[in-house]
């Protein structure tokens, strides 16, 4: 079909959702095809080789770990927690714009999640199954963490302590992952019919015939599903808000300076989606390049993303403002020793790092002419990324280096190991995302077909 | 139905190639009295369930039920771990502290529901569900592309091959086809 010229440098007008001229058709082969080709382009099995060398510089972490324990890691008393517990949070977050663009928006009835969601709803689940193994792997023996973590009857008559914020984790965390994927998955079945009736190979019929479950698109069924997808992003919607809130919990409940504050709720839910706001669009950005996809994922697209994390942004920042407000206001000698160490401390670098990355960088949005820019967001999120990461940082150590007593004062830094670890999970992250790419529709096929105008029904009376 | 008197055909499928005229025609089906009826189309269209005479489904009622059940069960396991099967005293905590069970049963509940809304759905709609006549229509691999399709089953009280093939036909269809079983 040819393209027509679209108001594309027009910074001032909005852009389309989706650009005009497609059809069912058009969409339907467009986006199967790129899971049904049967060249893998060579980009792909360079990036696809890189991340799996990385993500196995994780499995030999993770080897090695088992081998010997986790006093391969930096973390010691007083700081118990440091990189495990940073990486776990940092991964959480990333994923809850994934449901935040797949539930939340889908509620708000915003049309230009269509094109995004299935793809952020994957990196959800490929961030949460990187986050949970630093606190699996934390407990040192992971498979003893099945009765430290699940109640179920054993011979030892023991029981989880459900008191604890760190169980209400695990119910969390096992909760929000069993949802997205679920979500992930009753998404694609449409989907996986559309493939399987495409597919040429014996092979790609077989595969997606058994994961499409026998889908026809009948209307008794479309009536349903639909029913089933609207009460699942009902669900999805206070659950994402519940899991960082229970994350924040693991902090607040606490009685450590720095981490036993009321604001750290709302706090962490903001700081979450502004972070995985920032991912989905360093994942977006190239991805929409690589494969051809402006057409489908339009600068409306990236506008809005810079909308939300520029919102995010400032909640964030002012969650900093209050935490240093209430040092002074609560007068306690404690809390305010808490915030003068982090900003004149050992680890004050890692405080002022974070000021720049996740409050004054992010400011250059407020430009139209910068959220118009694919290269300026792609470079924004990418330093909000590192902001989140060292947000999780200044949180977990300069609150726990200085103890109450100074006798049990010491330095954290992070070993080899440390650094393997969350390296090598990116490595398995991008692995996951890479193999996504090739094999499943990246962008919701039949969601896209109801933005269409076709998909408007002809008024006759 | 007995094997012996079951019909040749699996019944009659009239195919279309936009959602206006599928419903329109879906509509038409219904008012000339046949129920043994089904539509299909490449994405969600309400007006052709309406049409096919789907006004509500149980998926509410399915979840409320699966979402009580999960939080109800959430609680009293943390009641019975911490209260019956094994009192332990944290703190001075009481042993049925409430406010600290609230965030498990939360968890639960919303995993009851989920659980019940996706299996309960897949359930009702019959999935998986390998084989089915449908299938054997030709062009029904365009149902999951740009195709809309409306199905009268021979099993139809009203159904009369001759005269319901007109019929369909009447109603502007791209074709009308054999669905063989």
């Amino acid at each position: 079909m040819q393209k027509v010229e679209q108001p594309h440098d027009d910074i001032h007008l909005t852009p389309n959702v989706i650009e005009p001229g497609h059809t069912f058709g058009s969409v339907t082969d467009k986006i199967s095809a790129l899971a049904l080709r049967k060249r893998t382009p060579i980009g792909w099995f360079l990036g696809f080789t890189l991340s799996f060398a990385v993500a196995n510089v994780l499995m030999f972490t993770i080897a090695y770990l088992l081998m010997t324990g986790i006093g391969i890691w930096g973390n010691n008393v007083p700081v118990g927690w440091a990189f495990d517990i940073i990486n776990f949070v940092w991964w959480i977050g990333i994923g809850h714009a994934g449901t935040l663009i797949s539930a939340i928006l889908l509620l708000l009835r915003q049309e230009w999640r269509t094109s995004i969601n299935r793809f952020a709803e994957a990196m959800t689940l490929f961030a949460v199954s990187c986050a949970v193994m630093f606190p699996l792997l934390h407990t040192g023996r992971p498979w003893l963490a099945a009765y430290w973590l699940f109640p179920y009857p054993n011979t030892m008559g023991m029981w989880p302590q459900f008191r604890s914020p760190l169980l209400w984790d695990v119910f969390a965390v096992s909760t929000y992952g069993s949802v997205s994927a679920l979500f992930w998955f009753v998404g694609l079945i449409p989907d996986f019919a559309t493939l399987r009736d495409r597919a040429k190979g014996k092979f790609g019929k077989v595969v997606y015939g058994m994961l499409a479950l026998g889908w026809r698109g009948s209307a008794k069924h479309w009536a349903r599903y639909e029913a089933t997808y609207l009460l699942l992003a009902g669900l999805a919607t206070p659950l994402v808000l519940s899991v960082h809130t229970i994350v924040s919990l693991d902090f607040a409940v606490a009685v450590i300076p720095g981490w036993h504050a009321t604001i750290f709720p709302p706090y962490f839910v903001a700081g979450a989606i502004y972070a995985g706001f920032a991912m989905v669009l360093t994942l977006t950005i190239p991805l929409r390049k690589f494969f051809g996809l402006e057409d489908f994922i339009t600068h409306r697209h990236l506008r809005n993303m810079a909308k939300i994390m520029l919102a995010t942004g400032l909640i964030v920042a002012y969650g900093y403002m209050v935490e240093a407000f209430m040092a002074w206001y609560s007068q306690n000698t404690y809390e305010q020793f808490m915030i003068l160490n982090r900003m004149t401390g050992p680890y004050a670098w890692s405080y002022w790092a974070l000021i720049f990355c996740n409050v004054m960088v992010p400011q250059i949005l407020w430009s139209k002419r910068v959220r118009h820019s694919t290269f300026a967001l792609f470079a924004i999120s990418m330093v909000v990324s590192v902001g989140m990461w060292l947000e999780r940082f200044v949180i977990l150590v300069t609150s726990l280096h200085r103890d109450f007593l100074p006798s049990s004062w010491a330095m954290y830094s992070p070993t080899i190991f440390d650094w393997s670890m969350f390296i090598g999970t990116i490595g398995l992250f991008f692995t996951l995302l890479f193999l996504f790419v090739r094999f499943l529709p990246i962008i919701s096929i039949f969601e896209m077909r109801t933005i269409l105008p076709q998909a408007e029904m002809a008024k006759e009376d | 139905m007995k094997k012996s008197t079951r019909p040749p055909t699996y019944g009659l499928m009239a195919e279309f190639d936009n959602p206006t005229d599928a419903v329109a025609a879906a509509e038409r089906v219904y008012e000339a009295g046949y129920r043994r009826i089904d539509a299909f189309s490449p994405y969600p269209v309400e007006a052709l369930s309406e049409a096919i005479g789907v006004h509500s489904t149980k998926m509410p009622l399915i979840v409320l039920i699966g979402g009580v059940l999960g939080g109800l069960g959430g609680y009293f396991m943390q009641y019975y771990v911490h209260v019956i099967n094994y009192p332990l005293n944290v703190g001075g905590k009481p042993l049925h502290s409430w406010p600290a069970f609230i965030p498990v049963t939360f968890e639960l509940t919303i995993l009851g529901a989920a659980l019940a809304a996706v299996f309960g759905m897949l359930a009702l709609n019959g999935l998986p569900e390998p084989y089915h006549p449908v299938f054997n229509t030709p062009n029904f691999a365009l149902a999951s592309r740009d195709r809309f399709f409306v199905l009268v089953e021979s099993l139809d009280p009203k159904f009369d091959r001759d005269a319901t093939r007109a019929f369909l036909n009447s109603l502007g269809p791209r074709e009308v086809t054999d669905v063989q079983h």
